[in-house]
């Protein structure tokens, strides 16, 4: 019998015969209270709970922010789809990992952002280019709409698309594993900006 | 066969020896204590906590009731989108399959996430015999790799080491590796999670194959999910070429929306935090994006053992939190190592015993007895596990396992726990265990007498241990019940 039929036939025979089980009770899913400006105090709090820093600007002044808060980087990857213009930016081209190792610093876009928890959601399309572009570089810029902005995990996983690839994100890159006094930065970018716009 | 920790001397044995390391049992009371902390004020922030548990739980019921479907959609799911998948029966047919994708693409290290899985099935020390270097990414992992140590918790395998243990195991052991910890290495966090970021990019930037486990598996889209914090995960999920994940058979859930609750139940009762650091997804594989050969091995390893026990196949709930270890009393003395397994603490106790069988070695029998049956566990768990009646189950069928011929039922229940915890001339038990046995005496098969006998191994009695109290430095609890004793010291750290 092969490993696959032997297990499927290991599982019949544990619980083939078992009473049927109970239908999942969702009476969590209670519709957020807050709106508005109170979900989007919360998310900047959340973020920045998390030692990232959250800036919030008119949509006109994106460009402008964009090249403060890329002060000081002397590469910045711009993945393709990126719709503001970033002085001396450069595309992906498929950069290999060693490339983009000497890059500095990574501008994308996202695609939900969740005010309980802080964290916002890449889902690598248009704008937020494949995975290895927002972790190699050491300084991630991430923009995202206030629309984009939902309550709470339930509405965020309602949105996303799960054949799409993922990567939520939750301040910087962290440990605690040492003692567990918290260090930011271990392997992914140590520094975290999201830029809140409209 | 899951292997125990070679020559690990079983519970109660390790237990004591752990006591004796001061050190150990400082480092672990401040990181439970820490732990214990940060998780409480996160779930008290969730108004729907408890609804989350019961869904939680429920869904992995209702998965493990469906099994047998819910992975032929895993497996047509991923297929689907391209990945290949393997099914493992043990851990030999596991690590053999890991070994030959490697092979395949004549490769001599593979770049690892800190997975429970393949610890279990001793991934790296079987890909080491085939000549194949496995290196360990997560801090701690590398902190446990190089100091050629054993993992003692399940969330932060280097808890029992302090800083400047680390410091010096950096420094004698990186260079043997790759590249060398920098001369002028202190003992700051901040400085040694530099040195490991330095040591291990070369690794991330090289590797070619990346071996994972996964946190969740979607049957219904062949998403799996990794949850992390440091990015070493995202870096070997998303740069090498060949991306393996071995993933355990109760790791399947049904539906994408499924994962809105175990999203918010894992990093609160996990890291205590909202939300940790990272997490990754993907299904199969993404074109242009990360690995583009994937490869997933559905293991059972006992994992249908623990399926056939009607009492213990809650156990396969388990979304490996940690939050029971956290809070268990026992561990928190001990440390993981008394385990003798990956699976330390509350979820070791059953774990492996389910998984291995009972009877057949007396380490993973002494396990069912590593507790007080205190109810802390199962009060933390966010999947709402009832560790406690797991436990008085397994010590009946520790029990029917050395009847007729073998010795010493009472001996081998070693009722371990209680010397941790009580002073050995102290007979009471607490008013929560007793509650247990009780309930749990009258749904017993075998009718009451024979359960008695079962749960009368579980009171503490001056005796056979009495050696472990001569050697014991446990607080003392005053005469007051267990639970009053822990909360008013704060867990024993003011005892
Ligand atoms: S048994 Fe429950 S509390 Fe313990 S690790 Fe598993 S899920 Fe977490």
């Amino acid at each position: 019998m092969s490993a696959r039929d032997d297990i499927l036939a290991k599982v019949r025979a544990a619980v083939g015969e078992a009473p049927e089980v109970a239908a999942v009770p969702r009476d969590y899913r209670r519709p957020s209270q807050s709106s508005g400006e109170e979900l989007l105090d919360r998310f900047v709090e959340r973020v920045e709970d998390y030692r990232a820093t959250v800036t919030r600007c008119a949509e006109g002044d994106v460009p402008r922010e964009l090249e403060r808060l890329l002060d000081g980087a002397r590469r910045v990857v711009v993945p393709d789809g990126f719709p503001w213009s970033v002085p001396g930016g450069e595309p992906d081209e498929g950069k290999s990992a060693a490339e983009l190792n000497d890059v500095d610093a990574v501008v994308t876009t996202s695609s939900v952002g969740i005010a309980e928890t802080g964290t916002v959601v890449l889902s690598h399309g248009a704008g937020q280019g494949r995975r290895a572009l927002s972790l190699v570089p050491d300084l991630h810029v991430c923009v995202i709409h206030t629309d984009q902005v939902v309550a709470g995990v339930n509405e965020a996983v309602g949105v996303l698309d799960p054949l799409r690839p993922q990567t939520w994100i939750s301040g910087p890159s962290a440990t605690s594993d040492i003692e567990l006094s918290r260090v930011e930065g271990v392997h992914g970018p140590r520094t975290l900006h999201v830029l809140l716009v409209g | 066969m899951t292997a125990t920790f070679v020559g690990m001397p079983a519970f109660p044995e390790a237990a004591r020896r752990a006591l004796e390391n001061a050190q150990q049992r400082h480092n672990l009371a401040h990181a439970t204590g820490t732990i214990r902390e940060k998780r409480a004020s996160v779930v008290a922030e969730v108004d729907e906590w408890e609804g989350l548990r019961l869904a939680g739980a429920a869904i992995k019921d209702h998965t493990l009731r469906h099994l047998d479907d819910q992975l032929l959609a895993l497996e047509s799911a991923l297929q689907e989108r391209g990945a290949t998948v393997h099914w493992a029966r043990d851990a030999d047919e596991a690590c053999r399959i890991v070994a030959d994708i490697a092979h395949a693409h004549d490769l001599d290290e593979v770049v690892k996430v800190k997975s429970m899985a393949t610890q279990e099935i001793g991934l790296n020390e079987a890909l080491a015999a085939e000549g194949i270097a496995a290196w360990e990414t997560d801090l701690a992992e590398l902190i446990v790799q190089l100091g050629d140590d054993l993992p003692s918790h399940i969330l932060v395998p280097a808890i029992h080491r302090n800083r400047s243990e680390i410091r010096e195991i950096f420094r004698t052991s990186m260079g043997e590796v790759g590249r060398p910890a920098p001369d002028a290495l202190s003992d700051d966090p901040a400085d040694l999670a530099a040195a490991a970021r330095l040591h291990l990019r070369e690794k991330f930037l090289r590797a070619k194959m990346a071996v994972s486990g996964a946190n969740f598996a979607v049957a219904e889209t062949g998403t799996l999910v990794v949850v992390e914090s440091e990015g070493n995960g995202r870096m070997c999920l998303t740069l090498p070429e060949v991306l393996v994940s071995v993933v355990g058979i109760e790791k399947v859930v049904p539906t994408w929306q499924d994962l809105e609750v175990f999203m918010q139940l894992l990093p609160r009762s996990s890291t205590g935090e909202r939300m940790n650091p990272y997490t990754s997804t993907w299904a199969g594989v993404v074109p242009d994006d990360g690995p583009q050969e994937v490869h997933v091995v559905l293991l059972d390893n006992g994992r249908t053992r623990a399926l056939a026990d009607e009492v213990g196949r809650q156990a396969l709930r388990c979304i490996r939190c940690s939050a029971c270890l956290n809070v268990c009393p026992v561990y928190e003395r001990t440390g993981g190592h008394a385990y003798g397994s990956v699976y330390p603490g509350p979820i070791g106790a059953i774990l492996n015993p389910l998984l291995r069988g009972v009877g057949v070695d007396e380490q993973t029998d002494s396990l069912p007895y590593a507790s007080s049956l205190c109810g802390a566990c199962f009060e933390a768990c966010p999947v709402r596990i009832d560790i406690p009646s797991v436990l008085v189950e397994l010590r009946g069928q520790v029990v029917d396992a050395h009847r007729g011929g073998l010795p010493k039922p009472e001996a081998v229940a070693m009722r371990g726990a209680a010397w941790v915890l009580s002073s050995g001339t102290r007979t009471a038990r607490s008013e929560r265990a007793a509650a247990f046995a009780g309930r749990l005496l009258d749904k017993m098969p075998g009718g009451r007498r024979q359960g008695e006998r079962r749960v009368l191994g579980t009171i503490p009695v001056p005796g056979p241990g009495t050696a472990w109290s001569q050697t014991r430095d446990v607080p003392v609890p005053a005469k007051e019940s267990f639970r009053a004793w822990w909360s008013r010291t704060d867990g024993g750290d003011e005892a």
